[in-house]
């Protein structure tokens, strides 16, 4: 394959505030790069007419048995998708995303939720320890290994 | 128009009772998504789930915003210059998980971007309020430095 052949990302987050972070950064990159999107519920898909969408079920660490069947349904996304880069926001399973990703051998991105102010997420500290790379999107929250860059709140002066 | 927002995640019927009682005492039509909460609501206008394009309509329509501390929400008002009031769900009366929403809230605040009510009066007193007007502008997407470092980390893909 030439290297100008686009890079394909899978972008994942869960309904709600994830989902809006989540396209607050990948609109910025649907010019440059395929972009297919999995969610959790289908109004998600309506959003992103245009793009390939698959949809998993949503489960919180209350219910982590859930897990299991989400496990197996990544692993088919990502083999019929065969994304360069697996992105999320979170929640839960977007975690369980860049666990099947990195098992595959696909770069994983985690980029907290710009809820979390004052500690890492319990879900960005597990990602932490296996993802290619952990953004968060507070300054005073970054290390060595959890980069900062921006947010996306980005205010207007 | 007022919308009031809670999210699609879970129920939150201190704050749905509380809005209740102010929307009695009020001429302005108050729009509630309530996300199958057990309180039924006398004098709010409730909806359960909102499908985005509906949703649109609605924050555009509205003339204020009153909701839980959810980002997703304070993302979509900011972005539509909507003014906002937000109320903390607290994770110790049952609302959430953790207490995510009241930091959120506090950090939100001192950046100057939301107004934060935490009790029935504050509330009702921002509510009524006249001409609230939205604290801040944002961008419609995340900052170029953020997604220009996922850019290149994309590009350096093998």
């Amino acid at each position: 394959m030439g290297n100008d052949r686009k890079k394909k990302i899978v972008a994942v987050a869960s309904i709600g505030g994830h989902w809006i972070q989540l396209l607050r950064i990948t609109r910025t990159l649907e010019s440059e790069f395929d972009v297919s999107y999995v969610s959790t519920h289908e109004k998600c898909g309506v959003m992103v007419n245009g793009h390939p969408y698959e949809q998993v079920a949503d489960f919180s660490r209350w219910d982590a048995y859930k897990l299991i069947p989400a496990f197996f349904s990544y692993w088919k996304i990502f083999r019929k998708m065969r994304p360069d880069v697996i992105l999320t926001t979170g929640a839960a399973p977007g975690l369980v995303a860049l666990a099947v990703g990195k098992m595959m051998g696909i770069k994983t991105i985690w980029v907290d939720s710009i809820a979390n102010v004052a500690t890492l997420s319990a879900s960005g500290r597990v990602a932490a320890k296996f993802a290619t790379c952990v953004y968060t999107q507070w300054e005073d929250l970054s290390s060595d290994s959890i980069r900062y860059a921006g947010n996306v709140l980005n205010i207007q002066q | 128009m007022i919308f009031v927002t809670i999210g699609t995640q879970a129920p939150f019927d201190r704050f749905i009772e509380m809005m209740d009682e102010i929307a009695g005492g009020m001429k302005e039509e108050i729009v509630a998504q309530t996300c199958h909460g057990t309180y039924e609501p006398k004098h709010l206008k409730t909806i359960d789930f909102v499908p985005p394009d509906e949703f649109e309509q609605l924050f555009t329509k509205a003339r204020l915003i009153v909701a839980h501390a959810g980002m997703g929400t304070i993302l979509s008002a900011l972005s539509r210059n909507k003014p906002i009031i937000v109320f903390p769900r607290i994770a110790a009366l049952g609302e959430h998980r953790n207490e995510h929403q009241l930091a959120t809230a506090k950090k939100m605040k001192e950046l100057g971007l939301v107004y934060v009510a935490s009790n029935r009066e504050e509330l009702e007193q921002l509510i009524k309020t006249e001409s609230l007007e939205s604290l801040a502008k944002i961008g419609e997407t995340a900052s170029e430095s953020l997604t220009e470092s996922l850019r290149r980390e994309i590009r350096n893909t093998p």
